[in-house]
């Protein structure tokens, strides 16, 4: 006899399911991007670890201040404030002042991600919300770059990590020189060309070996990491894709108006953060589109707008504000691409 | 072009490949299960009107005769499933929950148990398509799949259309069920008479029988029971969920949508579940009604999972019982483990569209804890009739019922469950959506 002791449990359909969960997905995003930090810390050594450790942290403590205040239950175990800051942290320069990057991390959750709702109701990628309010309120040290592969990197902070908070940076320029080894200039490679018609060799950024924020140098390295992810199904390759379509459509447009003038498609693909904010930033499932073919728009438009700031605009890195600008768009997008559903009449259709 | 379709699955876009757990029941032929000391049979099994009953407590009923007849067109009679005595008509628990009214009969335990002999014999052949689909009717045959419609109404087909193929679908696309694809290896002769008391009643000249591709020892069995003029087909789809819904089936066979909010004769299509035909084809020629049925009974803690003929009203206590269970807190699910329904109460009975009995124990998903939705567009890839889940989970959880329907197409969403299935965040959204529909349909009641 079945027992009269037998507990049925009572659900709705269905009853099983095959689904990594989100700290799953924010988990491997973290894995994905952890060899990243390994290549950053080898590149800048010891500045470029305790930058990443302060965003991290910075990142986690608001995110439980938040919740606190608002007697939320506790959500850094989603691993999301964990990704948000080492995304930040990846996009600032290894001399990066640490109490700026606290303060980016702040208003990266505050502003980015609570203020908002949390996970999942943010317009915005957080980190970059971060990034982009430091880059209003310090784009001095925002936009000063220290050589890779400094000899004494892994003993030696870039002396402008340890400024004290309000206080004016100490100047790298003299670090710098002192530090450099032949061929390794501050200058990025988006700054060579903006400011002095030189071009680098797309060789070299696809490798890494050039000067650049702490984890966007590498673009090999990036794919890599955004293959593993995409392996395990958790990150959308049709938005990489999308918009490293976008950038190199837009950049032939003008390469073959002008080789002499505008750099070639590669360079825009391999230089700056172009990489890693396509499979790292665009990717942000919360702020892009979620229909087909509003993805597609959504990437094609990061990767145009990038060009064109980067080409024309006072800026040297650009696809930050493009990213943001294509987020606030994403609801236009969605509602303008939403998908034809199986048997539409032509009627319906005209109506919707 | 022509040769990359030889090579191309017949498929559908979307949709998702679940874990299937088949090869615990397919290979274990059907067995007779024993009589239920109590047979539970409810008034309403199917989509439409209940039968209305036509005998008293305390009277005598043999197996196989009428006891509750059809109220209306959108109803079919039922017959008793076993010789007994009326104990009861009253209301019991039923499984989706809250009561319904059931003939409770107590088996006869000196009887033989043979079904009553209804002194008629019918040749599809020389019935008019209006007799035969009356005589379908008298069977009691609702759809085997699940969706329990009533047969001969679908079979009514408007004059104005015309149907060109009936579709049979073989498919089984829910996980762990495995009565259709034990039917179409043990009832082949019935099911092919099935399917041309089918193609004479909707006046179809061609038939195609669907069937997965995990199944392909079926296609092998059937093949030499067509016939040589090709007016029955029997054809591979890939094994993918929802592949055995009609809309889905169409498309893999055929490259055809079922237009939205239509109905399949709509392009001239009628679409049947094999095990629907398969008990026309056992039932019809000699007048009797449907009484028993196949169901899997499958899952954790049974000793004796597999495939048996039930009488209809038998209880879940008396099946599990019957397959050794042991386990002591279990979900018990009437159906698939995509759309079946959880059953609440032991004594709830098996009808006539109850294709399995599964018991999740260590099986089933973990109540995991839901979180906001990540718009990660995994239920957009997973929805096969291209909905946008997402967005639609957003709006019911804002509760704006009106704006799913009008502007989401709600509607359409047949509840396959794909999309709960894959979502990351645990949202329920099959559950959201129902209940929009059901909302909704007050609503417009409501308004008139």
């Amino acid at each position: 006899m079945a027992k009269s002791s037998l507990k049925i449990d009572l659900r709705t359909s269905p009853y099983i399911r095959k689904a990594h969960s989100v700290p799953q997905i924010m988990r491997n995003v973290v894995y994905a991007l952890l060899p990243l930090a390994a290549y950053a810390i080898y590149q800048f050594g010891i500045s470029a670890l305790a930058l990443l450790c302060t965003t991290v942290l910075a990142s986690m403590a608001t995110e439980a201040l938040f919740n606190y205040l608002s007697h939320k239950k506790q959500t850094l175990n989603n691993y999301s404030a964990v990704v948000t800051g080492l995304l930040l942290g990846m996009t600032l320069p290894a001399g990066f002042p640490l109490w700026m990057g606290g303060v980016a991390s702040f208003t990266a959750i505050a502003l980015g991600k609570t203020l908002f709702g949390g996970l999942g109701f943010n317009v915005f990628n957080p980190a970059l919300v971060g990034r982009a309010f430091i880059q209003a309120a310090f784009p001095v040290s925002i936009t000063t770059w220290t050589p890779a592969l400094a000899s004494n990197r892994f003993i030696e902070f870039i002396p402008s990590s340890l400024a004290i908070p309000f206080m004016k940076p100490l100047a790298t320029a003299d670090w710098s020189a002192q530090v450099t080894i032949d061929g390794f200039t501050g200058a990025t490679p988006l700054a060579l060309m903006k400011f002095q018609g030189i071009f680098t060799d797309s060789y070299d950024l696809f490798l890494g070996t050039v000067s650049g924020s702490t984890g966007e140098t590498s673009s090999l390295l990036i794919l890599v990491c955004g293959l593993y992810l995409m392996w395990r199904k958790m990150l959308d390759w049709r938005i990489p894709a999308a918009v490293l379509f976008g950038t190199a459509l837009t950049a032939s447009f003008f390469y073959y108006l002008d080789p002499s003038q505008y750099p070639s498609p590669t360079f825009m693909l391999f230089s700056g953060g172009l990489m890693f904010a396509a499979v790292f930033m665009a990717s942000d499932m919360v702020a892009s589109p979620v229909t087909p073919l509003g993805i597609f728009v959504f990437g094609c438009l990061v990767g145009f707008l990038t060009v064109i700031i980067r080409l024309f605009g006072g800026l040297t890195e650009a696809v930050m504000y493009a990213i943001l600008f294509a987020n606030a768009a994403t609801p236009l997008i969605e509602s303008y691409t939403q998908p034809r559903i199986f048997g539409a009449r032509k009627k319906a259709q005209e109506k919707s | 072009m022509q040769l990359f379709k030889l090579f191309r699955k017949k498929t559908f876009p979307h949709g998702i490949h679940p874990e299937e757990y088949k090869a615990e029941t397919n290979a274990k032929p059907t067995r007779r299960l024993p009589f239920a000391p109590e047979i539970i049979v409810p008034l309403s099994q199917s989509i439409g009107k209940p039968a209305k009953a036509i005998v008293f407590k305390g009277q005598q009923v043999t197996r196989g005769e009428i006891i509750a007849e059809a109220d209306g067109f959108m109803s079919v009679p039922i017959h008793a499933p076993v010789t007994g005595s009326i104990k009861a008509i009253e209301n019991v628990p039923g499984a989706k929950g809250g009561k319904q009214t059931a003939i409770i009969i107590t088996t006869a335990l000196s009887s033989g148990q043979s079904v009553m002999d209804s002194g008629l014999q019918q040749d599809y052949q020389s019935l008019s398509r209006k007799e035969l689909i009356q005589a379908v009717k008298n069977t009691g045959i609702v759809g085997l799949g699940g969706a329990a419609f009533p047969t001969h109404v679908k079979m009514s087909i408007p004059d104005d259309r015309k149907i060109h193929t009936i579709l049979i679908n073989g498919c089984e696309c829910e996980p762990f069920l495995t009565t259709d694809h034990r039917l179409m290896l043990e009832k082949i002769q019935q099911l092919i008479l099935g399917i041309r008391i089918a193609m004479k009643c909707v006046d179809a000249p061609k038939a195609i029988i669907g069937v997965e591709d995990n199944k392909l020892d079926v296609l092998a069995a059937i093949q030499p029971y067509l016939p040589d003029d090709q007016s029955i087909r029997i054809e591979a789809v890939e094994t993918k969920y929802p592949q055995g819904a009609e809309k889905m089936l169409a498309y893999s066979l055929l490259g055809v949508e079922i237009p939205s909010g239509g109905l399949p004769s709509e392009i001239g299509l009628a679409v049947f579940n094999v095990a629907t035909l398969a008990e026309i084809g056992a039932l019809l020629p000699t007048g009797r009604g449907l009484i028993e049925r196949i169901i899997t009974i499958t899952g954790d803690d049974l000793e004796k999972s597999g495939n048996y003929l039930a009488p209809i009203g038998t209880s879940i206590r008396y099946l599990l019982d019957y397959a050794g269970f042991t386990g002591t807190e279990v979900e018990l699910i009437l159906g698939g483990p995509m759309m079946g329904i959880s059953a609440s109460s032991l004594d709830i009975p098996i009808t006539k569209g109850t294709g399995g009995l599964l018991v999740l124990d260590k099986r089933a998903s973990e109540a995991d804890d839901i979180s906001p939705c990540i718009k990660c567009s995994q239920c957009l890839q997973a929805c096969p009739i291209n909905l946008n889940p997402s967005e639609l989970g957003l709006l019911a959880a804002a509760r704006k019922y009106d704006v799913m329907e009008e502007s989401y197409h709600l509607n359409d969403c047949f509840e396959c469950g794909a999309c709960s299935y894959v979502c990351p965040s645990n949202i329920p959204l099959v559950q959201h959506f129902r209940i929009a529909k059901t909302l909704n349909r007050e609503r417009h009641l409501q308004n008139g």
